[in-house]
């Protein structure tokens, strides 16, 4: 099967600092491609380059076989690219439930006049939306919390929150920035069958992670940065063998938790 | 007691005015945590444009709906020339930019419309209507009512439609609306082009009972501004309440007080809400969280 996702040479620069530097790799459907490496190695950036929040200077990436290098997040959204961000963008001061249906959003296309007179075709639509949304909720453990104010979870709870709504969208591709980040144990082996799952059904997935345990035990394909730069790549057993690998992330990182 | 009632029908006919561009400033603080100072500009337009083009030989209904168009147009223009470009500018510096803007725009009306006072006659003659021993003017029913019928198609606008929904999740979050696929400079553009409608709407129906000149927009704003803060910036509701309750405060203090504190009025609950209770009657705590 071709490449759902690919990027070539893909580098950006803030300053005189190469933030990321030539990086190229391609995700295909139903695969999980994990990018890792050690705090500050540019995995986020690649990330904001690929989901169009930061424009690369140089590089290519194509979605589904058309070049979408630095187009706008919400274009790519409506072209099947999903994400979830490290540090959350969830809808604070909205319901949980309602976050989930914002994801919704592209699915419903009804016309502003229909909306305001309440037509049966508008109310069944958002009927279908809020039916679709309670699904996914239940999907990811948070249908009890549906009608709370989003911004009152627990982190882990917003985490999850924020995978069902970036699955509202029905991607082809998604991006989790460190979906376990904040996660008990038991949270994070949720989430774990959740991506499974997930990819399962055909989506790429493409994943930065710091729980190596969680990476090493999902992942078909690995990437490894450092400074920018890929300094190997293979499945897991192969990655986790490269003595450069070895060097520049697992031998001398002492905190695998901390951010990055 | 009928002293007391024709300072009330003065005071929500002003408040009706206050209250509409208070909801202008809702808006687009809404979508972009921007507050407009160009806001009372707006109205300023629409109640010039409407003479302009009365005057020069179009029915009024039809003057009055082109200002209002080519006032939203305009409300465009100024996010598409001024507010766009500046995009990722702090929030403090677009607002500099809307007060900028409004000089502008004063600026230019006063070459194109001159320095004079401006009016167009009232909708509904203006045979003044007796209530209980006070009097109220027909044209006053038609400001109060632009105001209540704005606030309710606004409501149902950003309850019921998908596209005000929309703009509500550009406000929480801008980068979470991108990523569920939603155009945020489309929304912007939106509000721009809604505010400055209803400031202009605000003019129409004001301009026969206040008159209208290039100066006026400055006071509109700032009036509108303290209704929008007394009520919370940002609600709806509380920028209905909060305008009609500046209106109603400015006319009990003019009635009995002086008329000469009239003004003070505004900025005296500008002050009270800014020490007592900066997120007003109806505004929500910020819930920020890294």
């Amino acid at each position: 099967m071709s490449a759902l996702l690919s990027i070539e040479g893909l580098g950006i620069g803030f300053g005189g600092l190469r933030a990321v530097d030539d990086v190229s790799f391609s995700v295909r459907a139903g695969e999980i491609l994990s990018v890792i490496g050690p705090n500050g190695a540019g995995k986020t950036t690649l990330f904001n380059m690929i989901s169009g929040v930061y424009r690369p200077d140089a590089g290519r990436v194509t979605l589904d076989g058309q070049d979408v290098t630095a187009m706008e997040p919400h274009l790519l959204a409506r072209r099947g690219l999903s994400r979830t961000f490290q540090n959350l963008q969830i809808f604070q001061s909205m319901s949980v439930l309602d976050n989930a249906i914002a994801g919704y959003h592209l699915r419903e296309s009804g016309s502003v006049l229909a909306d305001l007179l309440a037509l049966p075709a508008s109310r069944r639509r958002a009927r279908d939306a809020e039916a679709g949304a309670r699904a996914l909720l239940a999907r990811v453990g948070l249908e009890r919390a549906a009608e709370r104010e989003a911004g009152n979870l627990s982190y882990g709870a917003l985490k999850r929150l924020e995978i069902a709504r970036a699955l509202a969208l029905d991607p082809k591709v998604l991006l989790l920035d460190e979906p376990a980040a904040g996660c008990n144990a038991v949270e994070t082996e949720e989430i774990d069958h959740l991506i499974a799952e997930v990819a399962a059904s055909g989506v790429a997935i493409l994943l930065v992670e710091h729980d190596m345990k969680l990476v090493m035990r999902i992942s078909n394909h690995i990437v490894v940065l450092d400074h920018g730069e890929k300094i190997a790549e293979g499945d897991p057993a192969t990655v986790s063998r490269n003595p450069a690998v070895i060097a520049a992330y697992l031998g001398t990182e002492e905190a695998p938790h901390a951010d990055g | 007691m009928s002293e007391l009632l024709q300072f009330l029908f003065s005071g929500v006919t002003v408040g009706a005015v206050y209250a509409l561009v208070a909801l202008g400033f809702t808006i687009i603080y809404n979508a972009s945590d921007v507050v407009n100072f160009a806001q009372g500009e707006f109205v300023m337009l629409g109640g010039m444009i409407t003479f302009a083009a009365h005057a020069a030989g179009l029915p009024l209904p039809l003057a009055a709906v082109s200002a209002i168009v080519l006032t939203a147009g305009l409300g465009v223009a100024m996010n598409k020339l001024a507010i766009e470009p500046a995009r990722g500018a702090p929030v403090v510096s677009l607002i500099i930019i809307t007060i900028g803007a409004s000089i502008f725009i004063q600026g230019a009306a006063q070459i194109v419309f001159g320095k004079q006072i401006h009016s167009f006659p009232a909708f509904s003659g203006d045979a003044p209507i007796r209530v209980a021993g006070a009097t109220i003017l027909p044209q006053s029913l038609w400001v109060i009512g632009g105001a209540v019928a704005v606030f309710i198609a606004l409501w149902l606008f950003f309850t019921r439609t998908l596209l005000g929904r929309a703009v509500l999740a550009t406000s929480n979050n801008r980068l979470a609306a991108q990523l569920v696929g939603i155009n945020t400079n489309f929304v912007m553009t939106l509000s721009f082009a809604l505010s400055a409608g209803i400031g202009a709407l605000a003019g129409v129906l004001a301009t026969p009972i206040t008159l209208t000149a290039y100066n006026v927009g400055i006071a509109f704003a700032l009036k509108g501004f303290a209704g929008a803060m007394l009520g919370g910036m940002g609600n709806p509701k509380g920028a209905l309440v909060g305008g009609f309750s500046i209106g109603l405060i400015e006319a009990l203090t003019a009635g009995y007080l002086s008329s000469t504190y009239k003004d003070a009025a505004a900025f005296v609950v500008i002050l009270a809400v800014l020490f007592f209770m900066p997120q007003g009657l109806f505004g929500r705590k910020s819930t920020d969280r890294v």
